[in-house]
C-alpha cells in the first residue's frame, strides 16, 4: 500500500497511539449511547469460573455467556440475531458487573436486574422464567421443574430449556440436577455448575 | 452475515483517523471527522449490504465528513496572528513533512490519503472524488513528487524510481 518513501513519511506520521484511539473510541460510544443506536452493549468480567462476557440491549441484560462458548462466536450470534450495531460498553453494564461480583463474593442471592428475554421464546422462555423461583442453595430436578411448568412429561424439554439458557448465573439453570441427584448438563461446564452449587451451599 | 460493529472500529479505526488527519491535519478537527465517520456507519451499518467493501465504504465517508468539518471550520474561522493548535504533540522534525502535506493542492492530498493511506484502488479513488482513474493516478504521483520536493531525509533522498 506504502509504496513510496513519502507514502511510508505520511503513514507513520498519521499513525495513532492507543491511549488517542482508545479515547476516540469512548467518544464514539458515548455518543452511540446517547443518540440511542447502541443496540448491544457488551463488556468481560472475571470471575471464579473464568472470564463472563455480559451484554445489555436498552431493555436489560440479553446475555451472559462463559469463555467456552466463545465470546467471539457468542458476540456473532448476536449480531445475526438482535444487531449488528454491537460496541464494548462496560457502562451499561456496571449494575450487572457489580451484582455479579457480590455473587460469587457470597453477599448477594438474588439478582436485581432488568432482563431481556429475547433470544427465548415459547416453552424455553417458561422454564428461564420459572427458574429464578428456585431458592439460592437448593436444587430442583428436571422431573420436578417439568411439572412446576404444567408439563410433566416435557423433562427433555426442560432439561433443553436449561441448556440453552442465555443468561447462566442469572437465571440459574445450575439448580436444576437430574432426579438421581446426577449434574446432567450445564453451559458452562461441570466444573463451572459444581462450583457455582458448593457456594451457594457454602452460603 | 455482518460482523459486529465493534470488530469494524477494531479493525478500520487507525486508517480512518490516518486519513482524516491527512486531509484536515493533526488536530482536533480530525479528531471530529473520525468521530462523526463512525457514528455514521453505525447508524447506517445494518443496512449496509454484507459483500461491501468496509474500508472503502468508511474511507467514503470519511470523505464526506472532512468536507463538513473544512466548512464548519470555515464557519467559524476568526482571523488570528497565530492559530493555536489543539494537537496532538507532533515530534519535531515531522513538522516539515505536515506543512508540505498541508500545501498541496486539495485533490492530490485527498488522492493520496485515500490512496496510500485509506487503501483505495486509484479507480474507487476517483469515484470518490470525480474525474478518471488516469487523473487520479497522476494527482498521486504529482502530490509525492512535490512532497518529495519538500522532504528530504537521508531514506527519500534514495528513492529514484517513479512512484507506482
Amino acid at each position: 500500500m506504502t509504496n513510496t518513501n513519502e507514502a511510508q513519511a505520511l503513514y507513520e506520521l498519521t499513525d495513532p497511539t492507543a491511549a488517542q484511539l482508545a479515547a476516540l473510541r469512548g467518544r464514539l460510544t458515548d455518543a452511540a449511547e446517547g443518540e440511542g443506536i447502541l443496540d448491544v452493549a457488551y463488556t468481560t468480567i472475571d470471575t471464579p469460573v473464568g472470564s463472563l462476557l455480559l451484554a445489555a440491549t436498552a431493555a436489560g441484560l440479553v446475555r451472559v455467556a462463559y469463555a467456552r462458548e466463545g465470546h467471539d462466536a457468542v458476540l456473532q450470534t448476536l449480531a445475526t440475531r438482535l444487531s449488528p450495531r454491537i460496541l464494548k460498553a462496560p457502562k451499561r453494564l456496571d449494575a450487572a458487573a457489580r451484582q455479579i461480583d457480590e455473587y460469587f463474593a457470597g453477599t448477594r442471592t438474588t439478582f436485581d436486574l432488568p432482563l431481556d428475554h429475547s433470544l427465548s421464546s415459547g416453552f424455553r422462555l417458561l422454564v428461564q422464567e420459572h427458574l429464578p423461583l428456585i431458592a439460592y442453595g437448593s436444587t430442583e430436578s428436571y422431573k420436578q421443574l417439568a411439572e412446576e411448568v404444567g408439563n410433566p412429561r416435557a423433562i427433555r424439554a426442560v432439561g433443553t430449556a436449561c441448556a440453552t439458557n442465555p443468561l447462566p448465573v442469572v437465571v440459574p439453570c445450575h439448580r436444576v440436577l437430574r432426579s438421581d441427584g446426577g449434574l446432567g448438563g450445564y453451559i458452562g461446564g461441570l466444573d463451572a455448575k459444581t462450583a457455582l452449587l458448593e457456594l451457594e451451599r457454602a452460603a | 452475515m455482518k460482523q459486529p460493529f465493534e470488530r469494524v472500529v477494531h479493525e478500520h479505526a487507525a486508517t480512518v483517523l490516518r486519513v482524516c488527519r491527512a486531509v484536515l491535519g493533526p488536530h482536533t478537527d480530525a479528531d471530529d471527522a473520525w468521530s462523526e465517520t463512525f457514528l455514521a456507519a453505525l447508524r447506517a451499518y445494518p443496512q449496509l449490504p454484507d459483500d461491501a467493501n468496509m474500508e472503502a465504504w468508511l474511507v467514503t465517508i470519511a470523505h464526506r465528513k472532512a468536507i463538513d468539518v473544512t466548512r464548519e471550520r470555515q464557519r467559524r474561522a476568526v482571523p488570528v496572528a497565530e492559530v493555536p493548535e489543539r494537537a496532538t504533540p507532533l515530534p519535531e522534525a515531522d513538522h516539515e513533512l505536515w506543512d508540505a502535506v498541508g500545501h498541496l493542492p486539495d485533490k492530490q492530498r485527498k488522492t493520496i490519503a485515500y490512496h496510500y493511506l485509506g487503501g483505495l484502488p486509484f479507480a474507487q479513488v476517483a469515484e470518490i472524488l470525480g474525474g478518471t482513474n488516469a487523473a487520479a493516478r497522476r494527482a498521486a504521483s504529482d502530490g509525492i513528487a512535490t512532497l518529495r520536493r519538500h522532504y528530504r531525509t537521508d531514506s527519500s533522498l534514495n528513492t529514484t524510481g517513479d512512484p507506482r
